[in-house]
């Protein structure tokens, strides 16, 4: 099979935010953050994501207003550009090629771009030369030091850009650019006291020279008098217990943020000791912190991917979430009811994610307990979670002590409430097994749900509801109704069949099949050698199939019919995904340092689709997702896109799918409209009148396209002009009272009908 | 007390592990820094006085005893001329030449807070209970009172002078106020906010002030807050929260550039006038540095040329380094913390076994045990017989004991106060002790700097005014008078050590001027003047055989002097030649005893507060390269090869915060320990402080 090239792997939605330090425009409207090879443009009173600046073609590593002019923004990236953007209408003004190397790593301003190169991490200094031409290459730099710290929050320009601070290891280093001067400053690595004296990052003052410093201790120290090789003094401030991830100056240089893994902002007053306020329980460990031009506003960006927007008297106004991908121990899952991908959100949480919107939905507290950022802590973790297939029940597993020899696990189970919409704990079960649960599945028919457990002991549990005659109350808990165990083996996996008739656990070597009414084992399967990795039923027409893997490389399809093996192949699968709306099943092989996906129908052998080298790390976690309304794509390759998306979880937790062409070009020519909607300034006046034109032209050329937005909300934006324009231009009330009515009538003709005809 | 079996490479010893010595170091109340003469002075709890010399490793040159019922509040230098005031309402002026007080003149004013002497050396100022600032004139032999500044409704808690000598700030309750010295006038009023909460009903108790030549004036009170003031228009330019509780004391360096302050939780903040504006004029003064070396309040804090010294009731001196204003680092500018006085205050009847304690204001003999067999070294013996406390013996009088000592063979005990001195006979037969005091004695044994006693216990030496020794001979119808040894020339300054030859032909005295006299005692006459060595005589002794005089010095060299041919012995040639090797160099104890072992005689026997060392003098001496701590290495070697790694010190540091040893004639040490960790459980409880995770 030919390599199609219409179909392309995409890094979708859920990059980081959390990279660089968040920026806050002068106006305190949006905050801007880097997102993969996006700069994100959030509003801070909404928290909703208004735009992106699209452009650069790899991940973006820093982004910083031009000092020039507030309303545009410099950004950089691994791709070796630095792209100047007028950020409010998204139009991209600059193009500067910087050619360090490779690439450009870290970017910072003040008319000099400062930047490094990956490998050895040199700070370069390069002039951005001042041209009219839209793309020009920046030729002009000088090195300044050629052995920086990895972590950009270790630079920071002083007063004025008068000087560059940089910190790496044990020293600090001060680089005068007028005098073209480095001044260093060691600390000792340790003393009596235990003290790890590393830098972690630096701010400088924005009036005085004052560089601070923060240390893998939780020090802060602020060094001062450091143009002298022995006068220079530092003062140490220690409330940190851990080390200290980001410092910030307020614009005015009143207050000193800083934050660390406590997840605590902590202000210290400039100049007044130790004199400090706290604004604990932020969620994840402070990774960064920006402060608003006017000091209004504060950001803190998180690590479980967060924007947090807080106001300067210290009250959180917003908080910008993006997909948490930290730590990922369950399945990628779609809820069916919201069709939101399901995985492991803040530590002992569930996230649900939107990914059409690319938008964070909420997050289901499964340990319900107080989590405690603090480095080497033993908590609970989410490890299992499952749907039922109508999306009314959810078992979740949690665990703790991993590492330690007593494993305390809890299997719950929660229901859907359909009166607060969200799922409520039903059963609680505290020793579901003896050891740790394996996996877990429920029964996909409709009318009775079950679920069934395996488990490291050597038994497979079923659990049903309401099967317990003790407990004499209305609602229905769980309880386990059958204990299934083959020889003593360890089971590795369980699957229903897409009728529910049946029941596959693997036992090592062995996969087992059962009938769930009468718990009567009806056969065995076995393909030695290898323990079975992954075991899923066909769906639809090729039910009558059993797939699994093994680790000794092999793919293998049953035909249950004959309990004969049908084929087998041999391909090492990571991760064997089946499609629930097609025959289709998705393999993900990992082979000399690169995956590639199989997608195929269990009929058959030969694979539908073959891309090769997805990505370059090991796949564990896929999930297809339906798609809202199904492509209609003839193609043979891109068929098996039609209706679902396949999402995938590489090892760097990089949340990956693929796309077709067509689906692309369709969503470049929809956001190509919305540039030339948002280009024209809207006032009270254009609304008024100027739509009215753009729509007769349409109406006399004839040549109004089927648009492909959806339809606009009239309603709304007749109350918009109608609350937005001034009462001296309004026209008589009468008059607006039935424009008014009017747009709430809904037009069932395919023509547009513009409720300001009346004015022609 | 434990016996011990010390055995290793420097010989075999049973030690006498003494910690009955319940020794208490009074908490620092003043400190005064001269910066001429580079002394600094101490003032206790206790109402003692002591002289460190900063630039000679801090070594204690003087200590004047202090009083009962005299509580020094404040301690100023008037040129080389040191005053004190205190609670009883008197300032004295020492006599600083022979380590006593010269006069005390009542100020008349009630209890004195603080006492502060102008940059010009003309006047002193005291204030006082009364709200009266006193001034009052420096003559030449004495001070007069001129004057007073207008009386305050309260009490004046801190004065400090502008370096000019025109004006004077001067801290209250609640308030600062400025007076002109010329008019007696006060020219601002500045209030101090008291805390918020319910301390607002408590006073703010302004408890030091600084005034800077520009006219700044910086206080520290019991808010917690260092302020500072413009003395041109009396108003709060800025103000320091340094701490939850009282900021007790403040200190300006020279040239006003840094500030400290100590606060009552035993920390020590640092200010520095720096410029915020790299290469500006406009400077401030910027919270830097924070020391945490106290655990207890720190009562007094001085910032001399390099370093900062600070002590409080925790009874230590600390003197921390400023590294920035130090141009080579070396053993001088480590940190140093000084518990234990560089005296003896134990002496040993070494052929009785009895130990004498000196206390402030008692003394006690000790009778030592007896352990039984042989053990293991670094094993714990059995103890057959207990110590025995055989007497305490009351001072007379309210001045504290200024030296004492007990003959060699038990039968003397003899003390001096600044006003007394006495001698007692004591009797000893089994478990009677009886003590008679010798009641006639001679005039000139009125009071004694240093006191000791001849090998044979025939004779006393008691060194007095002038560096003067008079000799008493004793016998069982008492002590009779038989001439003094005066020095041919040099200063008058007080004799600190005495040292009598084991054949009783010699006797060595050493004084702060760091002259060493010795003396014939056969003839009485002066013998000869070691060479005058730049740093201070820590402890010296006179070797039994050789007649040679072994000094120790406070920067840690050693010296061996011939007595007989009036010169440095070859040996002590070769140690100056070769120089000391680098780790011995750099610790930060005196030596404080030189013994001899008379069955060794290579054997020289020192000890300082950590460790315990023999110098073997017929082995090699230590260069830099070769490894200064070698015991455990030599324990892993053949014989052969020990002898040629061996070199001449030999170290044990099994022992921790020695005050004294002591080698007894049947070869067992006597170690007496008094362990910091003791000192530290019986100092009144510290201010209470939230400590993280506790």
């Amino acid at each position: 099979m030919v390599e199609t090239s219409d179909i392309r792997v995409v890094r979708c939605g859920g990059s980081k935010v959390n990279l660089t330090p968040p920026i806050i425009s002068s106006d305190s409207r949006f905050v801007l953050c880097t997102s993969g090879d996006l700069v994100k443009v959030y509003s801070t009173r909404t928290e909703e994501w208004l735009h992106s600046l699209q452009g650069h073609t790899n991940q973006v590593t820093g982004i910083t207003l031009n000092p020039a002019n507030h309303l545009q923004v410099y950004s950089c990236s691994v791709d070796g550009t630095v792209k100047l953007w007028d950020f409010i209408d998204g139009i991209l003004i600059k193009v500067q090629l910087v050619e360090v190397h490779e690439t450009v790593e870290i970017f910072l301003s003040s008319g000099l771009c400062v930047s490094a190169c990956p490998e050895c991490f040199q700070l370069v200094s390069v002039h951005l030369p001042k041209s009219a031409e839209q793309e020009v290459e920046a030729k002009e730099m000088s090195a300044v030091s050629s052995h920086i710290s990895k972590n950009p929050s270790c630079t920071a320009f002083g007063r004025g850009g008068e000087y560059i601070a940089f910190a790496r290891h044990l020293q600090l280093n001060v680089y005068f650019f007028r005098k073209q001067k480095t001044y260093s400053f060691s600390l000792k690595a340790t003393d009596k006291k235990g003290a790890k004296n590393a830098f972690t990052c630096i701010a400088c003052h924005p009036t005085d020279d004052c560089i601070a410093t923060g240390h893998e201790d939780g020090k802060i120290r602020l060094w001062r008098n450091f143009i002298h090789k022995k006068e220079y003094t530092y003062s140490t401030q220690h409330w940190h217990h851990n080390a200290v991830n980001t410092l910030c100056f307020t614009p005015e240089g009143t207050h000193l943020l800083s934050g660390g893994i406590e997840s605590v902002l902590v202000q210290w007053q400039y100049g007044a000791g130790n004199r400090k306020e706290f604004l604990p329980r932020l969620g994840g460990s402070i990774l960064h912190i920006s402060a608003s031009s006017d000091g209004q506003l504060f950001c803190t960006s998180h690590s479980d991917n967060k924007i947090t927007v807080i106001e300067s008297s210290f009250k959180v106004c917003g908080v910008i979430q993006g997909l948490v991908k930290d730590a990922v121990l369950t399945d990628l899952m779609i809820d069916p009811r919201s069709k939101a991908l399901v995985l492991n959100g803040k530590p002992g949480h569930l996230q649900f994610y939107s990914l059409l919107r690319d938008k964070h939905l909420y997050n289901l507290d499964i340990v319900q307990q107080e989590y405690i950022y603090e480095a080497g802590l033993d908590q609970f973790e989410v490890v299992k979670a499952a749907f039922d297939i109508k999306g009314s029940w959810l078992a979740t597993v949690e665990e703790r002590g991993k590492k330690s020899s007593d494993l305390e696990f809890f299997l719950k189970l929660w229901a859907f409430d359909e009166r607060t919409q969200s799922f409520v704990l039903n059963t609680t079960i505290t020793a579901a097994h003896t050891d740790r649960i394996i996996s877990m599945c429920f029964s996909s028919s409709e009318e009775t749900t079950m679920l069934v457990t395996a488990a490291e002991d050597s038994q497979f549990k079923a659990w049903c509801q309401g099967a317990d005659a003790d407990t004499q109350q209305d609602q229905n808990f769980w309880s386990c109704d059958f204990v299934g165990s083959y020889h003593k083996l360890n089971p590795t996996n369980c699957s229903f069949s897409a009728d529910s008739s049946l029941l596959a656990v693997s036992f090592q070597e062995v996969i087992t099949i059962w009938s769930p009414d009468t718990w009567e084992m009806l056969t065995t399967l076995c393909q030695p050698p290898g323990v079975i990795r992954d075991l899923c039923f066909g769906r639809l027409s090729c039910s009558k199939y059993l797939l699994g893997t093994t680790t000794k490389n092999l793919l293998c399809c049953w035909n249950l019919l004959t309990c004969e093996l049908e084929w087998s192949t041999s391909v090492d699968v990571s991760k064997l995904q089946p499609d629930p709306f097609s025959e289709n099943v998705a393999a993900f092989s990992y082979q000399s340092k690169h995956t590639d996906l199989f997608v195929f129908k269990p009929s058959e052998p030969r694979p539908l689709f073959t891309n090769k080298n997805v990505c370059s790390e090991k796949v564990h976690r896929a999930v297809f997702v339906p798609r809202e309304e199904p492509l209609n794509s003839c193609d043979e390759s891109t068929q098996w896109l039609n209706r679902s998306q396949l999402y995938f979880l590489t090892q760097n937790m990089d949340l990956l799918t693929f796309s077709t062409a067509t689906e692309e070009d369709r969503m470049l020519s929809s956001s190509k409209q919305l540039v030339i909607d948002d280009s024209v300034a809207v006032t009270p006046f254009y609304l008024l009148l100027g739509k009215h034109r753009q729509q007769q032209q349409k109406l006399n050329t004839q040549s109004h396209p089927v648009s492909d937005k959806p339809q606009q909300t009239q309603g709304s934006v007749t109350i918009k002009e109608l609350l937005h324009t001034p009462a001296h231009v309004l026209p008589a009330a009468s008059v607006l009272c039935s424009m008014f009515v009017n747009s709430f009538l809904i037009s069932n003709t395919g023509v547009q009908q513009d409720p300001l005809s009346w004015l022609t | 007390m434990m016996s011990t079996d010390l055995r290793s490479a420097m010989g075999e010893f049973k030690v006498h592990r003494v910690r009955f010595f319940d020794y208490m170091p009074s908490g620092i109340r003043a400190l005064a820094f001269n910066q001429d003469t580079e002394r600094m002075a101490v003032a206790r709890m206790d109402g003692s006085v002591e002289v460190f010399h900063c630039s000679d490793r801090f070594f204690q040159e003087k200590i004047i005893p202090g009083r009962e019922q005299c509580g020094i509040e404040g301690l100023s230098w008037v040129g080389e001329r040191l005053f004190s005031a205190g609670l009883n309402g008197g300032i004295t002026e020492y006599d600083l030449t022979n380590q006593k007080v010269k006069y005390t003149i009542d100020a008349y004013g009630g209890p004195i807070w603080t006492i502060t002497g102008n940059q010009q050396g003309t006047h002193l100022a005291v204030g006082c209970e009364d709200g009266t600032v006193k001034l009052f004139e420096v003559n030449e032999d004495q001070i007069q009172f001129e004057r007073n500044l207008d009386r305050q409704k309260s009490r004046i808690i801190s004065l400090s002078w502008h370096p000019s000598g025109s004006k004077i700030a001067a801290g209250m309750m609640d308030m600062i106020q400025v007076f002109n010295v010329e008019t007696g006038h006060s020219i601002h009023r500045m209030l101090a906010d008291r805390g918020a909460g319910t301390s607002r009903s408590k006073e703010c108790v302004v408890w030091s002030v600084v005034y800077l030549s520009d006219g700044t004036i910086i206080t520290g009170d019991s808010v917690g807050m260092v302020k500072l003031w413009d003395d041109q228009t009396g108003t709060l330019i800025k103000s320091h929260n340094v701490t939850k509780c009282d900021v007790l004391a403040l200190s300006v360096s020279q040239n006003e550039d840094s500030l400290v302050a100590g606060t009552s939780e035993g920390i020590v903040v640092q200010f520095q006038f720096v410029s915020m504006v790299l290469e500006k004029d406009d400077k401030e003064w910027v919270r830097t540095r924070t020391f945490r070396n106290h655990t207890h309040d720190i009562r007094a804090v001085a910032e001399i040329t390099t370093a900062v010294v600070s002590g409080g009731m925790d009874a230590q001196l600390v003197v921390r380094p400023l590294l920035d204003k130090i141009e080579v680092r070396s053993a001088a500018s480590a940190l140093r913390k000084i518990h234990f006085p560089h005296r003896r205050l134990v002496s040993c009847a070494r052929k009785s076994g009895l130990m004498l304690f000196q206390y402030p204001g008692h003394l006690e003999l000790w009778r030592l045990g007896e352990s039984e067999g042989k053990g293991t070294p670094g094993s714990s013996l059995f103890v057959k017989r207990n110590p025995e406390k055989l007497l305490q013996l009351k001072v007379k009088g309210e001045d504290h004991i200024r030296c004492s000592a007990v003959s060699p063979c038990g039968g003397w005990i003899v003390y001096s106060t600044a006003s007394t001195l006495r001698l007692y006979r004591l009797h000893c037969d089994n478990n009677n002790i009886s003590i008679t005091k010798i009641s006639k004695l001679p005039k000139v044994l009125s009071s004694a700097n240093q006191l000791c006693f001849s090998s044979d216990s025939s004779h006393l030496f008691s060194a007095s005014a002038q560096s003067s020794v008079h000799i008493a001979s004793l016998s069982q119808s008492g002590c009779k008078f038989v001439g003094t040894l005066k020095p041919k020339s040099g200063s008058h300054q007080a004799i600190h050590l005495l040292a009598a030859s084991e054949d009783g032909k010699w006797l060595a005295s050493a004084n702060s001027d760091h002259e060493v006299h010795i003396y014939n005692l056969q003839t009485q006459k002066a013998h000869c003047t070691v060479p005058v060595y730049s740093s201070a005589v820590t402890a010296m002794g006179i070797h039994p055989a050789t007649n040679c005089l072994f000094m120790m010095h406070a920067d840690q060299q050693m010296f061996e002097y011939s007595i007989e041919q009036k010169q440095y012995t070859d040996w002590s040639r070769t140690v100056q030649r070769k120089g000391l090797h680098r780790f011995w160099v750099e610790r930060d104890t005196p030596c404080l005893n030189v013994m001899f072992n008379p069955q060794n005689p290579s054997h020289v026997i020192l000890h300082d507060m950590y460790m315990l060392c023999i110098i073997d003098q017929s082995l090699p001496l230590p260069d830099d390269k070769t490894q200064f701590y070698n015991q455990l290495t030599l324990k892993s070697l053949t014989e052969e090869q020990r002898k040629s790694q061996s070199h001449a010190f030999k170290v044990c540091k099994t022992f921790k915060d020695i005050l004294c040893v002591e080698l007894m004639p049947d070869q067992s040490l006597v170690v007496v320990e008094r362990p910091l960790e003791d000192i530290a459980t019986q100092l009144p409880a510290p201010i209470k402080q939230k400590k993280f995770a506790t």
